[in-house]
């Protein structure tokens, strides 16, 4: 049963992946320009190289062929040269996304430290002082403004109190070797002397950024959990625990939770999207070096082998986060599986 | 939980203990300096770029030149030649060249030898002889030596022996030694390039860069960071700073949060607008510096009206520049009565100052036969350059002052690029825009803007070429005594006010605002900043 259910899944991903790759492709016939500068990422092609270049990259042949081998050079990784810097494509990508990550995972992480226990706090607590007041902040800080809220933060913490940095992932004095492209990771596999403050200067930028990023996360989460906690003790099992003599924490813990969390899991799938673009919008007001920044400087720069690139990573990485939760909430529900 | 964030906000985790604060780091962040710089470098090869954003940050850090400028008398001085000479006929130079003055040491080179003649003849070579390895590496562009007509200029550069070089020439020049006096004129090391070529890897030499200078290069994150450590061997003595880096932040109202967390010891180009709120700050110090720049309005005279030079004077006597440098230049600049700044040896000081009249200006239209004055447009530069902060809002001004004398004038402006092109094909009536110097000499002003050949290349916005004047500035060129050198340039400002080709509004000031712990960072009226004598205090 569940090896049908993954090959039905595979077979969607990879449908999904074409239908990614035939869009990428396509775009290097749709930007303005010359396709060969834009598939090859050269600036400047010598007329001697250009039928070099046509037959290799197959330009005289079908679309189907020249697709076929688009397909062959993404696997290969080979995804042509930035127009702006003349270097791989994917090398750029490789240097900044790590930051992405980095930046959207802490602030998923934060976001479910805070938003799982509000929504329970809020679900079980539904008509006291606190759990009303908790609705109400969860209200005000989903409909605000991210760019909004985040220089609001900056104002107060870095103009005003002058507690924490505005920009960047550390103090630009440190010199940590790029190893993984994660910042904290990079600290620790470094040989510096000086490791814990270090980390302690890269926590302090990473405070703010991870804060503005995680809060409409945080409050989708404490709102599903709240609603969907809501509905489980609704259900006639809970009253059925209760009254076989089940104290009320148990209850919440074996049969409320686990029930309440499953929608959740799936929601984060649903909002990641979402998550990566406001990571875009984060990283251009803190000057964060991740792909938002990158792919947002080559929009300007109309450099347009490196928009192709980043779209495709970050479209095939909201995808693969999708399939993955989806598979976990599978997982975890039998229920789906059967569906 | 609340307690670990405060203990992220407060460094080393406590405000009683500040003796105790920080004592594992180490000097090289201590005693390090974060420069925020307005763009990310084209380069790491000064002799490849023009922009002065890059020519901050590369040049007098990384490289040093054969001769220095006094930044306050503009004299030249020693510094990898400890001495030269000419010959009779003006057209030979022997430089002396100093001992044991050491390369960078790097991760990617390790100098075997100190700099001798091969370094100096490998960098002046490259730029003109074409069967030199590195001469197209890149594409042969020497924007600057281009722009001065070296090719032409410099016959050969010889190795007469290890520590003596010897330049010919093909005329006399007197501005020569200034040229070399450039930020652009540094001079790269011979081995590493021959090292690269053996690893089949030329292009790295103007990307990974050896040099003499007080710093060598670390590593560069595009349009991230730059970083710079000591350079422990620097042959002018010790220097101060163990690390600097250059913090890329193009957006201005970022840079100056930056400066306010201390984030930033010194930012550069602080908004004109800003300068007296960040000056109140007991934390931050601003500086400033005539800079050897000016902007100006220049008329296209080979178009009709402005062919007439009735016409040109009565539009300057028109212009109120006393509101301009209020407006536009936040009173941060000089007015301008010629094309040379005041702190120039050649500059005119008795030369009258154009007079703000617009009645007289009317006369004079009367007189050219424009008595119901004419329209016309105004190209309105689209970028803030320091010469010329907001060139539109100069341009709404100045059509205000023209409406006044019957010229009704319209606004213009293109995306950068097109706006240079478009202006090198004289498709204007006239423009707003400037000329920063690139060194000390007065030719460095007339002959690129409005000489003859600046005509025909595109660089004269003015499209002037008046023989007269010409012969002015060439015949300067010929002599080396100042004396005679001077009278040819006052006559040429003379001449400039009689003709009018262009009115010369504005010398800004150059600003930089930084930190009061960092001391000793100075701006060069003559281009690049220096951070050799730069020194923090903690």
């Amino acid at each position: 049963m569940m090896l049908h259910y993954f090959l039905r899944r595979t077979f969607l991903i990879a449908f999904v992946f074409v239908a990614l790759t035939v869009l990428a492709f396509s775009l290097s016939y749709l930007f303005p320009g010359e396709v060969l500068n834009n598939v090859s990422g050269l600036t400047t092609i010598a007329p001697e190289q250009q039928q070099e270049l046509i037959q290799y990259y197959a330009l005289d042949q079908s679309v189907l062929m020249q697709y076929l081998g688009y397909v062959h050079r993404i696997l290969a990784g080979e995804w042509g040269l930035s127009f702006s810097s003349q270097q791989p494509v994917l090398t750029e990508i490789i240097a900044v996304f790590p930051a992405t990550l980095e930046l959207a995972g802490y602030a998923l992480i934060l976001s479910f430290i805070l938003g799982i226990p509000l929504g329970l706090f809020a679900a079980v607590k539904a008509d006291s002082f606190f759990g009303k007041l908790i609705s109400g902040i969860t209200l005000v800080a989903y409909s605000i403004p991210i760019f909004w809220w985040a220089l609001l933060l900056i104002m107060l913490f870095s103009l005003t109190l002058g507690l924490l940095p505005t920009a960047g992932r550390i103090n630009v004095l440190f010199d940590i070797p790029t190893t993984t492209g994660f910042m904290l990771p990079d600290i620790w596999l470094s040989d510096i002397s000086y490791k814990s403050e270090a980390t302690q200067d890269a926590l302090r930028h990473l405070l703010l950024p991870a804060i503005v990023l995680a809060t409409y996360p945080t409050t989708v989460m404490i709102r599903f959990t709240r609603d969907s906690m809501l509905a489980v003790l609704e259900q006639s099992y809970i009253k059925t625990a209760r009254a076989k003599g089940l104290s009320r924490a148990q209850v919440l813990y074996h049969h409320g939770l686990r029930n309440a969390l499953l929608p959740v899991i799936r929601q984060i799938g649903l909002q990641f999207s979402t998550l990566i673009t406001l990571a875009m919008i984060t990283e251009i007001i803190f000057s964060w070096p991740g792909i938002g920044q990158w792919l947002l400087d080559s929009i300007y720069q109309r450099n347009y082998p490196a928009i192709q690139g980043g779209l495709l990573v970050v479209s095939c990485l909201v995808i693969v986060v999708n399939m993955l939760t989806e598979i976990l909430h599978t997982l975890f529900n039998p229920l789906a599986r059967k569906a | 939980m609340i307690k670990a964030l405060l203990s992220l906000m407060v460094p080393c985790g406590s405000v009683l203990i500040l003796s105790a604060c920080q004592p594992d780091i180490p000097e090289t962040i201590q005693q390090g300096m974060v420069y925020c710089s307005e763009g990310s470098p084209e380069s790491f090869n000064p002799q490849r770029v023009t922009s002065g954003t890059t020519i901050d940050a590369i040049s007098q850090q990384l490289y040093d030149r054969l001769l220095d400028i006094d930044p306050a008398s503009g004299e030249l001085l020693p510094a990898l030649a400890t001495q030269w000479r000419l010959s009779e006929d003006g057209k030979t130079y022997w430089f002396t060249l100093r001992p044991d003055v050491q390369f960078h040491h790097t991760a990617f080179f390790s100098p075997g030898r100190t700099l001798n003649a091969k370094d100096v003849t490998f960098t002046f070579n490259r730029i003109t002889r074409t069967d030199h390895p590195y001469h197209a590496a890149g594409g042969a562009i020497y924007p600057y030596f281009q722009s001065v007509d070296w090719g032409s200029l410099v016959k050969a550069v010889v190795a007469e022996n290890s520590n003596t070089v010897r330049f010919e020439l093909s005329r006399p020049d007197s501005s020569f030694l200034s040229n070399l006096a450039t930020d652009f004129a540094a001079i790269l090391s011979a081995e590493y390039a021959e090292q690269l070529l053996q690893q089949n890897q030329p292009e790295l030499l103007d990307q990974r860069p050896i040099g003499t200078g007080p710093f060598f290069f670390k590593e560069y994150k595009k349009n991230q960071f730059i970083r710079y450590y000591r350079h422990p061997e620097y042959w002018r003595g010790k220097v101060e700073l163990t690390q600097l880096v250059f913090d890329l932040v193009p957006d201005n109202a970022k840079r100056m949060a930056k400066l306010l967390t201390h984030e930033c010891d010194v930012v550069a180009y602080p908004r004109n607008a800003e300068l007296k709120l960040i000056a109140e700050r007991p934390d931050v110090e601003v500086q400033s510096q005539i800079s050897m720049n000016v902007g100006f309005w220049a008329f296209n005279t080979q178009k009709p009206p402005f062919d007439n030079v009735l016409v040109r004077k009565a539009l300057a006597y028109a212009i109120n520049k006393d509101a301009i440098l209020d407006a536009v230049y936040f009173g941060y600049a000089d007015k301008a009565k010629t094309l040379l700044p005041p702190t120039s040896w050649a500059f005119y000081h008795d030369l009258p100052e154009q007079e703000y009249n617009p009645l007289k200006a009317k006369e004079l239209l009367a007189q050219a036969g424009y008595p119901n004055g004419f329209s016309m447009d105004i190209w309105a530069m689209p970028v803030q350059r320091l010469y010329n902060p907001n060139a539109l809002k100069m341009a709404e001004l100045m059509q205000a002052d023209l409406a006044k004398i019957g010229v009704k004038a319209s606004i213009v402006s293109f995306e950068w690029n097109s706006f240079r092109r478009k202006l090198s094909e004289f498709e204007h009536d006239s423009v707003l825009i400037g000329w920063a110097a690139d060194n000390a000499d007065p030719d460095n002003f007339f002959r690129p803007l409005l000489s003859c050949s600046a005509a025909e290349s595109g660089s004269n916005r003015a499209n002037w070429c008046d023989p007269n004047f010409d012969t002015l500035i060439n015949q300067a060129l010929l002599t080396a005594d100042i004396k005679q050198r001077r009278s040819f340039y006052l006559t040429a400002q003379l001449y400039l006010d009689e003709q009018m080709p262009l009115v010369s509004i504005a010398h800004s000031k150059r600003f930089q605002a930084k930190s009061v712990k960092i001391t000793g960072v100075t701006i060069n009226p003559y281009g690049g900043i220096s951070m050799a004598a730069a020194r923090k205090s903690l």
